[in-house]
């Protein structure tokens, strides 16, 4: 348990490294190495998607994916998407629509949904759907979500 | 009724949540997130049977592992705390295993570290041997059987009503709860047709997505416990009677919770975390896993056996409902669902004689509370089922049958308490009006087949219940409310702000909401049972309307005519030279209300308000694999006059699908008390395309005289008919009834096979 390594990679733009234990893994070194709370553990399986981020441009469960294994490479959080000043247009699509009760698993939804809005600008409800079902929330906002995918579309469409 | 009293546009406002900047960001503030230097981690060792006396527990090599701080067992708790018994109705509960084990994955033992790996390595060390008991799992047997669960019932004299099972021994009924109106029998005798059948319900979880956290350090007074916890005045009162500490001594501190939905209530880990701290002298945290949360509460399984005397032309004469609640090990609220669940078992329905047993059954399964509806999703499930079974066999349509039945204004409930601000007929008929209930329906044909159904059903508030609230205007005119109402997603900090703008009269974004902190924030009894907007949005409002005489009256005592328009800012700054002082105005809120007698169940004041809320189901079936599909889901509610509209959409249309959940897809598998899924892949909770293809939700034109500008609580309302509007869709689809939750696809195809005369083999 006590094998470590030195890994290097991008956070949110910005390259930094850490001492990690092999056993670590990608959420826990977010948490507590770089203070960083918007993915979280919850079903520890890579089910509910509470625990997304973005590693390499492709959304991983942090929950089950090794923080020795990021090294070198881009990772990217919620945190790093805008700040309580200026929001990403699917955040402000997210407040709008009034799309998170607990807020607890809306971090994984707002990245889940900007990769799907820079894959499919324009999805269609059965896309968002199909896209989205990896996240869960046991608030229920799915109709609220949806709302949301479509309302950060027609923003991102209009921001040009 | 035309109601002036909104003057400043801040209640009826569909206002974002205050917090929504920090939850899309990710900079919300949860248990979860929080670190304490030198803290220490908590990893629980579980009991792997369910019923059985510890003969050996052995923890020597986890304390010889390389990085444990600590192992600690009931043995050392009892140093510090001699009863180390908690729960909410009994104090039946030991923080750690004592002598025996009742529920898998009860906690025996416990691992600390400063690495949680490490502590979790230390678990996997702990040895136990046990003599394994019968176990009981089944709440109708165990109410007769023989094995006991607990030796002694042990209520905690908190609620007068179970004084009289102090020191009852052998028996699992924790509490017995009885209603007689009219004579039943006599009633049955004369009636046209006596229809009798059973539901059955199953035992399900919360599933909170942040699993149960707390954490404890002490202080140079006392001890500080952080928890997501939706009860933190009960948990500091419950934690200062275990440690016989007055409660000033005990803080608890409560930030936004990742889901609450009754799985965190009372104490749950808080008296663990509260022990250890005082044991190792060391800042505390335990966070579940997924997993061990369904060991930890639950939702009560059920079986109700009812029974109605009914004239020819449909009007129900008669009721006999005996309900059964499978409470696990520990008592919890159980027997608070028992009784104030119990009490409505009949429906909302306006039935002369009526002869209700509810019973809290222990068994030894992991234990069942409070969970979205408090009882009542069970009740409305066998009670709207029914209906429409009494509806098909004397060939009334299911709307007609209500209309004939339904408690009007005015008329006495089962207990004898008169129906008011209860609209259950608006809920009905809206209900209908929105599944175009009197047009045509495309029924489809061949192996898919269509069919729609509706449910609705009623609850009482949990009461007496008392809500305190603060208002502080500071010397620049902005101000705080402290209020001890927990937002675990339901959205209560932003109502509360807006109950508080509208009073003052400013924009509700300004009002600061100080979340729940024992030393800061004043008594809130818990927020469960849809309670929070009436008790704490009248404590809230009366603190308001407190702070803004007060600020009148300091405008005239520094010499400003009545009425004058000036900033506070000037008020204070004439009072006190410069920019000082606060003027902070207070409320206090318990509604009036009457315990039902012990031998009737009669009372003249059975709740405080009522919550009314019905839901349309339109289901497509496919004949060849038992699939259902939820075309349409339609949920209409009774919540008064929305305070925030939008929240108030949100909570239906959120409850309506964890409900769905319940009625379709979860369920706890239990082999030999084994639970065989604790897992979110063994244990489907419902995701994006389970969702219906078409869902909404209307709340009726009402107003609570006395609620807050009219409102009063929604929370659970959407839970409420869903289960059974589903099985009546499917009924009318495919002509076969199901009786047990969940309704999957593999229970339907043997009911079809069954059906048509082919029954398949188990």
């Amino acid at each position: 348990m006590s094998n470590t390594r030195q890994i290097n990679f991008t956070l949110n733009g910005t390259p930094v490294s850490a001492e990690v234990g092999t056993h670590l893994s990608l959420v826990e070194l977010l948490r507590e190495k770089f203070d960083l709370f918007g993915a979280r553990e919850s079903c520890a399986q890579g089910l509910c998607g509470c625990c997304t981020v973005l590693l390499d441009g492709q959304a991983v469960s942090g929950c089950l994916y090794l923080a020795a294994l990021a090294d070198g490479a881009k990772i990217d959080t919620v945190e790093g998407l805008g700040t309580r000043d200026t929001l990403d247009p699917v955040q402000e699509a997210f407040i709008e629509a009034g799309a998170f009760q607990c807020g607890f698993c809306t971090p994984g939804f707002v990245l889940m949904t900007k990769q799907l809005l820079d894959e499919n600008p324009n999805p269609s409800e059965d896309d968002i759907r199909h896209y989205l079902s990896g996240n869960l929330c046991r608030c229920g906002a799915y109709p609220e979500i949806i709302a949301a995918v479509k309302a950060a579309s027609a923003k991102r469409k209009a921001a040009g | 009724m035309a109601v002036k009293e909104i003057q400043s546009g801040q209640v009826g406002r569909s206002l974002p949540r205050l917090e929504s900047a920090a939850k899309v960001t990710g900079h919300a503030d949860y248990v979860h997130n929080l670190r304490l230097p030198g803290m220490l981690h908590v990893k629980v060792f579980r009991s792997s049977i369910p019923h059985g006396r510890i003969r050996r527990l052995d923890v020597s090599a986890a304390k010889q592992l390389a990085g444990v701080h600590s192992v600690i067992t009931s043995d050392d708790i009892r140093t510090i705390i001699p009863e180390p018994y908690f729960g909410p109705a009994f104090h039946d509960q030991p923080i750690l295993a004592i002598d025996k084990v009742r529920h898998i994955g009860e906690p025996v033992a416990v691992v600390l570290a400063s690495d949680p790996h490490v502590a979790e390595e230390g678990v996997a060390l702990i040895q136990a041997e046990y003599d394994e008991l019968p176990g009981v799992y089944d709440e109708v047997a165990g109410a007769t059987a023989t094995t006991y669960v607990h030796d002694t019932l042990k209520p905690a004299g908190t609620f007068p009503d179970l004084k009289h099972l102090q020191g009852k021994s052998n028996t699992n009924i924790a509490l017995d709860y009885q209603l007689r109106r009219g004579d039943v029998e006599a009633a049955f005798a004369k009636a046209d047709h006596v229809f009798e059948h059973t539901f059955r319900t199953q035992q399900v979880m919360h599933v909170p997505l942040e699993p149960m956290v707390s954490a404890a350090e002490l202080t140079a007074t006392g001890l500080t416990i952080y928890t997501a916890s939706q009860s933190p005045s009960f948990v500091r009162i419950e934690i200062a009677r275990l440690l016989g500490w007055p409660e000033n001594k005990v803080r608890v501190k409560v930030p936004h919770l990742g889901g609450g939905f009754g799985a965190k209530l009372y104490v749950k880990l808080e008296a663990l975390v509260a022990a250890l701290a005082l044991l190792t002298r060391r800042p505390v945290k335990l966070s579940l896993r997924m997993d061990e949360q369904f060991f930890t509460i639950s939702k009560h399984a059920s079986t109700f056996k009812i029974k109605s005397g009914v004239t020819k032309d449909g009007k129900i004469v008669a009721r006999r409902c005996d309900v059964w609640w499978n409470g696990g090990a520990y008592a919890d609220i159980g027997p608070r669902v028992t009784q104030k669940s119990g009490f409505t078992a009949a429906g909302p329905y306006d039935i002369e004689n009526v002869h209700l047993d509810s019973f809290a059954v222990y068994t030894t399964r992991p234990p069942a509370g409070a969970l979205r509806g408090f009882g009542i999703p069970q009740l409305v499930w066998a009670y709207e089922s029914h209906t429409d079974l009494i509806a098909r066999a004397l060939d009334i349509d299911p709307v007609e049958i209500r209309r004939k039945n339904i408690l009007r204004e005015g008329r006495p409930q089962a207990t004898g308490t008169k129906m008011k601000d209860a609209a259950i007929e608006q809920v009905l008929e809206r209900l209908a009006a929105r599944m175009n209930w009197d047009r045509s329906f495309d029924r489809g044909a061949g192996t898919i087949r269509r069919g729609r159904g509706i449910g609705i059903g009623f609850k009482a508030v949990i009461a007496p219940t008392t809500s305190v609230a603060i208002v502080n205007v500071y010397a620049d005119g902005s101000c705080s409310l402290y209020c001890s109402t927990v937002d675990m997603g339901q959205g209560s900090d932003t109502i509360m702000a807006q109950i508080v703008a509208e009073v003052l009269n400013l924009p509700a974004e300004t009002v600061n909401v100080v979340h729940p902190d024992t030393d800061v924030t004043p008594y809130d009894m818990a927020t469960l049972g849809s309670r929070s907007t009436f008790h704490m949005g009248n404590a809230v409002r009366i603190a308001a309307e407190d702070a803004k005489a007060k600020l009148a009256a300091l405008a005239k005592e520094v010499g400003l005519p009545a009425g004058a328009n000036v900033p506070i800012s000037e008020i204070f700054k004439k009072k006190y030279g410069m920019q000082a002082g606060n003027v902070i105005g207070s409320g206090s809120f318990i509604p009036s209300y009457k315990s039902p007698d012990h031998e009737t169940g009669m009372t003249d004041n059975a709740t405080p308000f009522w919550m009314i809320g019905g839901t349309g189901a339109e289901v497509e079936i496919d004949t060849d694999t038992g699939d259902i599909k939820i075309l349409r889901i339609v949920n209409v509610a009774d919540c008064g006059t929305p305070i925030n509209p939008r929240i108030v959409d949100t909570q239906l249309s959120g409850g309506a699908i964890m409900q769905l959940g319940f009625t379709l897809t979860e369920e706890m598998q239990f082999d030999n008390g084994q639970l065989r899924n604790p897992t979110l892949a063994d244990y489907k909770i419902p995701g994006m395309r389970d969702m219906p293809t078409v869902m909404e939700n209307e709340a009726v034109a009402a107003r609570q005289h006395d609620g807050p500008f009219g409102a009063k609580g929604v929370g659970e309302s959407a839970t409420f008919g869903l289960s059974p509007a589903i099985a009546n869709a499917i009924h009318d689809a495919v002509g076969v009834r199901l009786t047990e939750l969940p309704l999957t696809p593999e229970r339907l195809y043997r009911a079809l096979a069954a059906a048509n005369g082919k029954p398949l083999k188990d």
